[in-house]
């Protein structure tokens, strides 16, 4: 019962990075550009809410006074870098009506250098490891409860960060925002047919840069998110969550419900093989040496399983990929 | 001047640009992050590629395998597709080579077409799930980059011979040393070697070299390259042509993957690298993207962006310890950042020299 809680927990907190990161793709999507840049914008926001974190570790006093106050503005500042950082996507996708998968690609190696460099020069040479403080995670201490262990204060509390319920709060206003406001419907038909929505007086250029920063903003709280769940620290990398957030984007169709459940689906899949040894129906492979390996390839190999079945009835927004010319005819 | 009208000056020109503004930034960083060092790291990186015989054949042996990754992002492109995978491929193809050299006791020449086949078949299946699943190829390329690199690894650590330990080493995380292993297996080095005294240098330049000669010709002089583009440029008129568009993104995938699992073999066979047993994907595969890119997909151009990338590669290890390598890492994304821009300056430069021509000719729009 122990493994079944603690593989319910691992799973929750690590489907949320892949949540927030997807829900970013699809909000840039959506908008019409694809946004292949989600590895390298997640770095970036990992970078600056890890540094931000370890800078309150230091004198500041508010970890330990208010602990949760100080991850929150760590979340923003993550926000925010990766937004800024998502903006140069969007200007030379947008502006300069670049290759948009060239451009993330440009993003996607800046980002991991920049960080090694950064980190290099702050922390002395070969140091590349933010470690994440203990006082990030909520404790039944830190809610004035009594810890109970047991299956329940297991699976909420083994580990529980604001994160969690932040990712549950987005999704619900990603939904409103998509499907509920002149804003949402205006993003969709940037996404679908940009030139109707500027025949009726919609501004596309803004509306993609509206959905790219929206993507940064997400992703940036992903890659922080992905960092606390990781547990070993930021080394300057995401291990290509950015990139299995697509994959989860595409498996969601678009859709921040459906998005939801693939999250959880290929989070499921993740933990199943880091927990191999001791969930005991699972083949144990004995007879081979490095048998991790077959449980590492796991994810991967079902999302290409789903992919292949669910391509079919795959939408993807009609105008993406597609630098918006206004001349074009 | 012919020459200033001319489509590769223009693109060279642009690239140039490019390159030159990278470096300048990495320059401004230097002097950010360390001043007192800057001037010698920026000298550094530009010079220590040509300072001695063995840091040029340093050059010129990670040329080869850069010069084979971009081929296959290049080759992808002119198809119009996106070869993120060129990392697995290149991984596949050097596990092929090695098993083919170490296992089975083959010469180098077989083990390269080993490593061929290794990059093929990892390469065809982005392609098949393109054609017949009508799954993104970026997305399937990446998944198969995690997937290559996991089996690679579990495939050699349960193969005892593949493995440095048996050969008398005491490392079981690497690859056999090829000289205890099997000598024949090792690229010649035509004398190449002495010329340049290191260790480094081998034929594998020249190859990469003579494919990217015939990549060309393929693209260019043949209706099988012509009927490649097609499908890259418009999909949808090529079927209208009688091009099978199916069977082009197959096959276009696969001599990518090719190409890009050759770069593996000329790489590992050298005599001087063992693969090691890590869960980190092949940078060598992402390089290929900026050369391509630098290249504009040009078979020729690329080996000059492989052979300068790989000139400021080793120029940068030279800027430790006061810092990071990846500053060079820096420069070059900046360089495909920019690369495009370059496409877009190249198409307005374009634009205003075809403009001009038509009003020569009368023909005023």
């Amino acid at each position: 019962m122990m493994i079944l809680s603690d593989v319910i927990s691992q799973t929750i907190i690590f489907a949320v990075p892949l949540l927030l990161v997807a829900l970013g793709g699809m909000f840039s999507e959506r908008s019409g550009i694809i946004n292949i840049a989600l590895e390298g914008i997640m770095i970036v926001g990992a970078l600056f809410g890890c540094l931000a974190l370890q800078l309150f570790n230091g004198a500041d006093q508010l970890c330990t006074i208010a602990p949760q106050m100080a991850v929150l503005i760590a979340i923003l500042i993550s926000a925010l870098s990766g937004a800024v950082f998502a903006l140069l996507l969007a200007f030379a996708s947008i502006n300069l009506k670049a290759d948009q998968t060239i451009g993330g690609t440009a993003l996607n190696m800046l980002a991991p250098a920049f960080a090694i460099v950064l980190t290099w020069s702050i922390q002395g040479q070969g140091q590349t490891t933010i470690l994440i403080p203990t006082w990030t995670r909520i404790t039944e201490d830190a809610l004035g409860l009594k810890s109970t262990g047991g299956f329940f204060g297991n699976l909420i509390f083994k580990s529980f960060y604001i994160t969690t319920p932040i990712a549950f709060l987005i999704l619900i206003l990603a939904i409103i925002v998509l499907y509920k406001t002149k804003f949402g419907l205006r993003l969709r038909s940037c996404g679908e047919h940009p030139q109707a929505a500027d025949s009726v007086g919609i501004n596309v250029y803004r509306m993609r840069y509206a959905g790219v920063f929206i993507s940064g903003v997400l992703g940036g709280i992903g890659g922080l998110a992905y960092t606390i769940a990781a547990g070993s620290g930021f080394q300057s990398g995401v291990a290509g969550y950015g990139f299995l957030a697509l994959a989860v984007m595409i498996f969601g169709n678009w859709n921040p419900i459906r998005i939801l459940g693939a999250a959880l689906f290929f989070a499921l899949f993740k933990i199943i093989g880091s927990y191999s040894y001791s969930i005991p129906f699972l083949p144990k492979f004995t007879g081979i040496k490095n048998a991790d390996y077959i449980y590492l390839m796991l994810p991967y190999i079902v999302t290409m399983i789903v992919l292949a079945l669910t391509s079919k009835k795959s939408r993807a927004p009609k105008a993406e990929g597609i630098p918006y010319d206004k001349g074009a005819r | 001047m012919k020459l200033f009208r001319s489509k590769g000056f223009i693109t060279s020109l642009a690239s140039l640009a490019s390159i030159l503004v990278g470096v300048l930034l990495g320059y401004l960083l230097l002097i950010y992050f360390n001043s007192g060092s800057a001037n010698k790291g920026i000298v550094n990186i530009l010079t220590v590629g040509l300072s001695s015989k063995g840091k040029f054949a340093k050059v010129l042996y990670q040329a080869a395998p850069l010069v084979m990754t971009g081929l296959a992002v290049g080759f992808a492109f002119k198809t119009g597709l996106f070869n993120i995978g060129a990392s697995g491929q290149y991984l596949m193809g050097a596990a092929f080579a090695l098993y083919a050299g170490v296992v089975l006791n083959q010469p180098w020449y077989i083990a390269l077409v080993g490593s061929v086949l290794g990059g093929a078949i990892w390469g065809a299946i982005p392609g098949l799930f393109k054609a017949f699943f009508n799954v993104n190829e970026v997305i399937t390329s990446i998944m198969f980059n995690w997937i290559g690199l996991f089996a690679v690894n579990l495939w050699f650590a349960n193969t005892p011979k593949m493995l440095a330990n048996y050969w008398g080493a005491s490392n079981a995380d690497r690859t056999a040393n090829l000289a205890a292993a099997n000598a024949g297996s090792i690229i010649p080095k035509a004398g190449l070697d002495r010329l340049l005294s290191s260790p480094y240098m081998n034929i594998s330049i020249i190859i990469a070299i003579i494919i990217a000669l015939i990549i060309y010709v393929v693209l260019n002089k043949t209706t099988f390259g012509y009927e490649l583009k097609a499908c890259g440029y418009n999909r949808n008129a090529s079927l209208y042509a009688g091009i099978n568009a199916k069977k082009n993104i197959i096959l276009a995938m696969l001599i990518s993957g090719a190409l890009a699992g050759l770069g593996g073999g000329l790489y590992y066979l050298s005599g001087v690298a063992q693969y090691t047993l890590e869960k980190v994907l092949q940078v060598m595969g992402f390089n290929g993207i900026p050369v391509a890119l630098l290249a504009t997909s040009n078979p020729v151009g690329i080996i000059f962006s492989a052979l300068f990338i790989s000139y400021i590669q080793v120029g940068g290890e030279a800027l430790q310890p006061y810092y990071a390598t990846e500053i060079i890492d820096i420069i070059i994304a900046v360089i495909i950042y920019l690369s495009a821009f370059a496409l877009l300056m190249k198409a307005i430069i374009g634009k205003i020299l075809q403009g001009r021509r038509s009003r020569k000719g009368g023909d005023i729009k």
